[in-house]
């Protein structure tokens, strides 16, 4: 039994060393738990498969883009949405952490305090980026293709790596806050679907009656959906006028990012603290 | 605490030590001025109904919930001050187990020994260690969800020691276990003890406490109003007790008159349950006290003999018999 004295001083690389270490731990359990229900899986699988599939062939006739084929617009538009639903999976799992020990048991081990949000936003990000890889891959098979070159095809796809992130530290915070995990799911859907709808996701904006079009407009799911399309050389089919955020698309998508981080992060955090003291 | 133990010198040989320890939920006190000493090696007992403060006190002493008052420390270190090296000191199994459903008991234990942050191959062996000692080998692979009671807080108990910890903390450690389940887990933790390991446990039955503890300490209402060694407390409240139920209200007095000369302290009565019990001196015959009663003409239609309980060493405390009644302290605590 050691002394227990003097206080060993461990020097910040460790402790880094060590957090990194704790969160990729929290992480594989959270992974781990998908082989337990892979139904868990379906909303970063099946459903953008779902959703390419349905609004290519079921919507897609009665949309008409200008400038190029539906499915060419619809992509950027699926590919933001599907992210966008990524706040449900770490809210509710972080949700159902916190009404059960387990985050207790978590707080009595000499673990960094950190790890727990930090591997629930690893193994959910690997989940945003499983979706991802499963909508680009059934967009190319639908027709869609990316028609930039490859900086920008690279800034694309790293414009929807920092809006999958945003939206995950979203997602926390919702389940930081959230009281029980079925309150999330029914928060998350009504917020969800009127954002990821009332925006240029799937129909151009110049179509919709006015008041809702410049709720459109300004809606940052427009920006995002925008600054994808113009970055991999897709079909933007904004009205003649569009409003600023969406004749700068790239730094209004990119802007909205980092405000929601600079907001949400901190917000997070201190939520954490509060709700794992007492 | 005077009358505990040898009193500890130093940090070296004090395992948990609280001084003034409070604990407020807006208004409400879930625990006031507890002072302890609990000596390396030697096991505490927190006695006391739901509601008492017990599991107030061990998430103070765990660093999970901090205190509102007082201070305490752990293997000499302070709960506050030097929570993260007090987490490297300890173990915890919570009164809800804290095991993740959604992972193999395998997967739980080898979980727990990375976040101790033991080399992997450590973490594996000792994971295999601990469910052969615990009886969990043959279910080791399935899933923790699909587990009984007594399993999950057997795996609860595993994980607990995966650090090996030289201080326990058991929050009702024995609450849904079998009798079989009971004995393997005492003498488990008599080996522990033993092994020196410190260990604090919470209970609500006066015999565990009896039968684990070096000192015990009853908390009613967030505040000590005992303590001592179990030979001291069972002293105060005497033997056993022996309850006699009655067919009608009239003779009551009769009853407890007739007892007088078995008992060992003050009888208490209660008429709308129409029983009478009395603590007995040690060595009283039950055949001779219905004899007794049937000499007075009472009509007893039930007479038993049972161990001192919780709600006895009220009794004799504070005098008043206590409601077993969760309190909204101890809800808020969670």
């Amino acid at each position: 039994m050691s002394s227990a004295t003097a206080a060993p001083t461990t020097s910040l690389a460790t402790r880094l060393r060590w957090g990194l270490s704790d969160s990729l731990v929290l992480a594989r359990r959270n992974l781990a738990h998908v082989r337990q229900i892979p139904e868990k899986l379906l909303d970063a699988t099946v459903q953008p498969l779902m959703f390419v599939l349905l609004f290519a062939y079921v919507f897609g006739g009665a949309i008409h883009v200008a400038g190029g084929g539906y499915r060419e617009y619809l992509l950027g538009g699926i590919l933001v949405q599907t992210l966008t639903f990524g706040i449900i999976g770490p809210a509710t799992s972080i949700a159902t952490d916190l009404t059960e020990g387990i985050v207790d048991r978590f707080r009595s081990l000499p673990m960094s305090r950190s790890a727990f949000l930090l591997g629930h936003l690893i193994s959910d990000l690997a989940a945003a980026l499983l979706a991802l890889a499963i909508m680009i891959l059934s967009g190319l098979i639908v027709g869609w293709r990316i028609h930039s070159d490859f900086p920008h095809a690279l800034a694309g796809f790293g414009l929807l790596t920092l809006f999958a992130f945003a939206m995950l530290w979203l997602g926390m915070l919702l389940g930081l806050i959230a009281r029980t995990p079925d309150a999330v799911t029914g928060v998350a859907f009504i917020v969800i679907f009127p954002l990821t709808f009332i925006a240029n996701t799937f129909v151009p904006v110049g179509g919709l009656p006015a008041g809702l079009r410049e709720v459109a407009e300004y809606n940052p799911m427009s920006a995002a959906a925008a600054a994808t399309r113009t970055l991999f050389g897709n079909p933007t089919a904004l009205p003649a006028h569009p409003a600023w955020p969406l004749q700068h698309p790239v730094a209004s998508a990119l802007g909205w990012c980092a405000l929601t981080l600079l907001v949400v992060v901190p917000l997070a955090v201190r939520r954490y603290r509060v709700r794992t003291s007492g | 605490m005077s009358s505990f133990n040898a009193p500890a010198t130093g940090a070296q040989a004090s395992g948990v030590r609280a001084e003034g320890l409070g604990k407020r939920f807006g208004e409400l006190w879930a625990l006031r001025d507890v002072d302890l000493d609990v000596p390396r090696g030697t096991v505490l007992g927190l006695l006391g109904h739901n509601g008492a403060g017990k599991t107030t006190a061990i998430r103070i002493l765990t660093t999970l919930a901090l205190p509102s008052a007082g201070r305490a420390s752990v293997a000499g270190l302070d709960v506050v001050a030097d929570a993260a090296l007090v987490r490297e000191r300890i173990g915890l199994a919570g009164q809800y187990a804290t095991v993740d459903g959604l992972l193999s008991a395998r997967t739980n234990l080898e979980m727990v020994g990375r976040l101790y942050h033991l080399p992997r191959a450590v973490a594996r062996e000792r994971a295999s260690e601990l469910l052969e000692r615990l009886g969990l080998t043959e279910v080791a692979g399935g899933l923790v969800k699909t587990f009984s009671g007594g399993m999950r807080r057997r795996l609860d108990l595993a994980a607990s020691l995966v650090g090996e910890p030289p201080v326990l903390f058991l929050d009702e450690p024995t609450t849904g276990l079998d009798p079989q389940g009971r004995n393997d887990l005492w003498a488990l933790l008599r080996e522990l003890v033993d092994g020196g390991t410190t260990l604090v446990l919470t209970t609500q039955y006066l015999e565990e406490a009896d039968r684990l503890a070096d000192a015990i300490v009853v908390l009613d209402r967030g505040r000590i109003v005992a303590s001592g060694a179990p030979a001291e407390l069972k002293a105060r409240v005497g033997g056993d007790r022996i309850a006699v139920t009655l067919a009608s209200a009239e003779r009551l007095a009769s009853a407890e008159e007739a007892m007088q000369s078995f008992a060992d302290g003050p009888s208490l009565v209660e008429a709308e349950e129409l029983r009478v019990t009395v603590p007995v001196r040690a060595g009283s015959r039950l055949v001779e006290i219905v004899r007794a009663l049937d000499a007075a003409g009472v009509d007893a239609i039930d007479v038993h003999r049972r161990e001192a309980t919780l709600d006895d060493v009220f009794l004799t405390v504070t005098g008043a018999r206590e409601q077993a009644a969760p309190e909204p302290a101890e809800a808020l605590a969670r």
